[in-house]
């Protein structure tokens, strides 16, 4: 009689402790890698030299295939793969004592979840061993992840990840590869200065995740300090579906708009815009006017401009680099372009370029360095100033900043029509990389 | 300021009509058998999808595809209530609640297979009418006209036909109902069949205006609880008039505080309104 | 009655003790942020058993008392620098007031009207710190890394993080066995049965469902804390999830609904099968549906849990299995 319940105690202990050992999520096998034989890497030219030691760097991330943020993540985990597939194929990262670095990707999918991001990275760390990480798409998540990063001690370079909060921590290994978002919108006030020195009132409605209020609370900063006044300035949740509540509080007299968020609010914002017959003379909005679809918006797009961290007519080449007196560091922009397109049967984005950017940034600092030690490549990161294809990279060093990154800038898009009606993205600022010549003011 | 106030309140007033008619489906399920349909807003996301997949793959008017959304939505409410609310109608409220969230789970489970949880769009316009201050698009017109039609035929229904009258009956008494020879079971059913109807369209009218991903349907959801109880939960028809007055809020609260504030404001509200009269500011009347 | 006498007693908290001290022994972090999440469910779960376990009230705001507890302790930790403990108390004890405060007024509100107002409570209280700058509004708060070094680096704060919440699962299981078994918790049986008649008896049943409620409150304040504080920051999206609420609601319905162990086998037993799910390939992207089917499954079939039904149709376990 009471062999039973003893028995069942001893059970439920075990299903419990099973329970709690929870099955280890699959490994999703790494992206296919073209077949590189490491001992037939080493070139000819080190013929001289003993057989190179081979070392593995295992690179760690995760990605968002599923979940709202899938498109913008995998595009970004494109230009990773890319770059680590170079790389490879190049016979691998060839450092100063002789050795060759082999990259090896570790990840999984994150579901856009940040819980998941945490546990994720946890186990990236611990049971995968990576040895660098890269972070998720987003600033919500890139925090997630810069978290654990920095409790274990591992270098992150954080991509697609533009928000400044996660730099002002007190973090030491997380690095930034977009511009901070503090300066996404400060170059639509230079533009819209450059334009009409007379307009002076500007609204300011955005999104209230992270990334967007870092965003316009130093627009509306920047702005007032040029001597703007902002008429309006409001958040909005993530998913708002109705503008109108907005657009109804946009005082007469408002001459610019400026915010958004992302690409979904974004674009039925501006949609809304167009529908109300809001009329003013300048309208910039955060990352959905670079997404190739906010163009399906039609009539509504005509005139919108949006920051972008990238675009493929951006100009920076190994000429521009000496003329800022930096390093040149990697492929060229046509170089980038065409082997993206090749491979993937698309045009890059400014996520795929963040993605391929960051292991160059990584395979960058590990060839200064010479060595895979936490410390060493930390320090080269520190002293990093080069010029890429993706722009100029630098790090913040200071203790209330350290990681953020201080040289990268952006370029501003806007949609025109090109003489057979089309509507096509044209670079507006800087001036010197205008593709275009800006469409203003708007005509609605 | 006057332009902004009248610009705002027809706006939210528009918008409101389609409140109330998503609202009307749950009043009516909770008047007739005492089931908070936690499926409500699911059911909205699956009529958002049904107008969404006619209008791109069968290039049909959006008003015309309500028509095939209204036997299709009923039908699925015959069936949501076959398998998941029959056999607990009589159970505490806990079970019906957990079972009617159980559909929405697996609702929206298959529909984040299917769909992803990324942004739709029906692209369709219907210009923009434009009176002195105001700008009104004309789909929010349009669906605001539909919500009327569609309350219209849902009293005629209630009180001219038989079995609306033994709907009316049933949310009366069931027991007594079934004494008066009155099926209740199919009664039932009929009332949630139609509640899920309600929903469907306020769905589908949405989508002629709004985007939406397959998770829109639970904000609709939130603010079809504080319509039901401004309207009175358990009276269908109040519920039209509750999504006027939330449309209202919506309009005029930003005039005086920030935008965000309005669901604090909404569902404080909701709160002090149960607390005082758990019956609704209009009384439960069927 | 001794309780540690009772077999219904420590059972569910041998099972806790064993199950969360093996990380601890082993010392893999894997391990320990998988038992974290594990044992977070646990407690939330056996804390609003108290309140819906046992008075039958359905409560779809549990969160609430997360968010906003683990927002007041972190803000503690983050804007005056206070201690883990201290704040974590501090977190546990506002979510207890305030549950006193909103008792008060809500719990006049019965059966399904009281369900609908906890919606509400959650959404309001959402909206209100999405609006609430000392909370930081929509970005939340975070801690300065620099912080972990209080505690002797970030793999010490983790460990710590980890013990503290062990201690908490433990002493909520605990508080909920006693509160059954006591003269107080047959008063809230009482009303989930019948609450008319429990007045009648004398069972006065407004401060009695209060008490209840404050209990309830008082531990998934702590846990918020310390969630919060291992994320290292917070915002209002991820405070007030409706649907970990009604996760939580599930695990109880799965277990037991008013039993002492299950909550803590139907936190488990959920946690592992949506592990499974989201891992499975074949599954992966229908996970919800699949935790849809399960639930109704449940409420339609076997509406008292797994450890009701094997209370009911074993009876010599009932002495074993509280």
């Amino acid at each position: 009689m009471k062999r039973v319940p003893i028995a069942l105690t001893l059970l439920l202990m075990v299903a419990l402790v099973v329970g709690c050992a929870r099955p280890t999520p699959t490994p999703t096998p790494p992206p296919p890698k073209p077949t590189v034989a490491p001992t037939v890497a080493a070139p000819a030219m080190e013929a001289s030299t003993p057989t190179p030691v081979v070392r593995k760097a295992v690179i760690g991330f995760t990605a968002s295939q599923t979940g709202k943020l899938n498109v913008e993540s995998t595009r970004q985990i494109n230009g990773l793969t890319l770059w680590m597939e170079q790389v490879n194929a190049a016979g691998g990262l060839k450092l100063a004592d002789g050795s060759v670095v082999l990259f090896e990707a570790k990840f999984y999918d994150d579901e856009s979840n940040k819980d998941r991001v945490q546990e994720l990275y946890t186990r990236l760390i611990n049971e995968d061993k990576a040895d660098f990480l890269i972070s998720p798409y987003s600033s919500g998540l890139a925090d997630a992840a810069a978290v654990i990063a920095e409790q274990y001690g591992k270098i992150m370079i954080t991509t697609g990840a533009a928000s400044d909060s996660t730099y002002k921590k007190g973090y030491t290994l997380v690095y930034q590869t977009y511009t901070p978002a503090s300066r996404y919108l400060t170059g639509a006030f230079d533009l819209l200065g450059a334009l009409d020195a007379a307009v002076k009132k500007v609204a300011i409605i955005h999104e209230t995740d992270k990334f967007s209020t870092d965003v316009c609370n130093a627009a509306k900063a920047y702005g007032e300090g040029k001597g703007y006044e902002i008429v309006l300035f409001e958040g909005y949740d993530s998913g708002t579906a109705d503008f109108a509540p907005f657009i109804n509080k946009i005082p007469a007299g408002t001459e610019a708009i400026m915010g958004g968020g992302h690409f979904a609010d974004g674009s039925t914002f501006a949609r809304q815009l167009y529908e109300k017959g809001v009329s003013v003379k300048f309208i910039a909005l955060l990352v959905a006017p670079p997404e190739p679809k906010f163009a399906e918006l039609g009539d509504a797009a005509l005139g919108i401009i949006g920051p972008s961290q990238w675009e493929p007519q951006a100009k920076y080449s190994p000429e521009a680099a000496q003329a800022a007196g930096l390093e040149w560091y990697g492929p060229t922009v046509e170089e980038f372009v065409s082997a993206y397109k090749a491979k993937f049967n698309e045009d890059p984005s400014y996520h795929s370029a963040g993605g391929y950017a960051a292991g160059l940034i990584l395979q960058k600092a590990i060839e200064a360095a010479g060595s895979l030690e936490t410390d060493k490549v930390k320090a080269a990161l520190d002293a990093m100033a080069i010029m890429t294809f993706f722009g100029a990279i630098k790090f913040d060093t200071s203790a209330e900043a350290h990681g953020l990154q201080i040289a990268h800038q952006m370029v501003y898009i806007q949609w025109q029509k090109d003489a057979a009606g089309n509507l096509v993205k044209q670079v507006v600022w800087p001036a010197e990389a205008q593709s275009a010549q800006p469409l203003y003011p708007l005509s609605r | 300021m006057l332009a902004q106030i009248l610009a705002s309140l027809v706006d939210g007033i528009l918008l409101g009509f389609v409140y109330g008619l998503a609202a009307m489906g749950l009043s009516l399920i909770w008047g007739v058998m005492r089931v908070i349909n936690l499926s409500h807003g699911a059911i909205m996301a699956l009529g958002m999808f049904g107008i969404y997949l006619t209008f791109t793959h069968l290039g049909l008017n959006p008003y015309l595809a309500l028509l095939l959304l209204a036997p299709a939505s009923l039908l699925f409410g015959f069936l949501v209530y076959g398998v998941a609310v029959h056999r607990i109608i009589n159970a505490p409220y806990l079970s019906s609640l957990l079972a009617t969230f159980a559909v929405n789970m697996m609702v929206i489970g298959i529909g984040t297979a299917v769909f992803t949880t990324s942004l739709y769009n029906v692209d369709f316009s219907l210009g923009t009418v434009r009176a002195g201050v105001l700008a009104l698009p004309g789909t929010r017109l349009a669906a605001a006209a539909a919500a009327v039609l569609i309350t219209a035929g849902l009293y005629l229904f209630l009180y001219r036909t038989r079995p609306g009258k033994a709907i009316r009956a049933v949310a009366n008494n069931r027991a007594a109902a079934a004494l008066m020879g009155i099926p209740p079971a199919q009664t039932l059913a009929l009332s949630f069949g139609i509640g899920t109807l309600l929903a469907a369209l306020a769905g589908g009218l949405i989508t002629t205006f709004f985007p939406f991903t397959i998770l829109s349907g639970s904000g609709y959801q939130s603010k079809s609880f504080v319509i039901c109880v401004l309207g009175g939960l358990g009276n269908p028809l109040g519920a039209l008039l509750g999504g006027l007055i939330l449309g209202a809020m919506e309009g005029l609260i930003p005039i005086v505080l920030p935008v965000s504030w309005v669901p604090v404001v909404e569902f404080t509200l909701f709160v002090l309104i149960l607390l005082i009269r758990p019956s609704g500011l209009l009384g439960a009347r069927t | 009655m001794k309780p540690w006498r009772q077999p219904g007693f420590w059972i569910p908290l041998l099972l806790i003790l064993v199950g969360g001290g093996v990380a601890l022994v082993v010392r893999k972090d894997t391990l320990r942020e998988m038992t974290f999440t594990l044992l977070m469910y646990v407690a939330l779960a056996s804390s609003l058993n108290i309140l819906m376990g046992y008075t039958g009230y359905v409560n779809f705001g549990h969160i609430v008392f997360f968010g906003l507890g683990g927002y007041t302790g972190f803000y503690f930790i983050s804007r005056h620098g206070w201690h883990l403990v201290p704040a974590a108390l501090v977190g546990g004890l506002t979510s207890a007031l305030l549950a006193a405060l909103l008792g008060l007024a809500v719990l006049r509100l019965r059966g399904a009207y009281f369900a609908l107002a906890t919606i509400g409570i959650n959404e309001a209280a959402r909206a209100f710190v999405n609006n609430f700058r000392p909370f930081g509004g929509p970005t939340g708060l975070f801690v300065n890394f620099a912080i972990y070094r209080e505690y002797g680096g970030a793999p010490q704060a983790l460990w710590l993080t980890y013990t503290l919440l062990l201690i908490t699962t433990l002493v909520a299981v605990a508080v909920s066995y006693t509160v059954k078994n006591s003269r107080f918790g047959l008063g809230l049986l009482a009303i989930r049965e019948d609450e008319d008649a429990a007045m009648v008896m004398g069972v006065r049943t407004p401060r009695a469902k209060t008490i209840a409620y404050v209990i309830s409150a008082f531990f998934p304040g702590i846990i918020g804390t310390l969630f919060f504080f291992k994320n290292g920051n917070v915002e209002p999206g991820d405070a007030f999830r409706l649907h970990m609420s009604i996760e939580v609601l599930v695990m109880i319905m799965l277990g037991g609904n008013g039993t002492i162990l299950g909550p803590v086998l139907g936190a488990a037993a959920y946690e592992r099968l949506r592990g499974y799910l989201l891992t499975s390939p074949l599954f992966k992207s229908l996970h919800l549906a699949f935790a849809g089917l399960a639930l109704l499954l449940i409420v339609l079939f076997i509406p008292a849990g797994l450890v009701g039904w094997l209370r009911r149709r074993f009876p010599v376990l009932r002495r074993w299995l509280e």
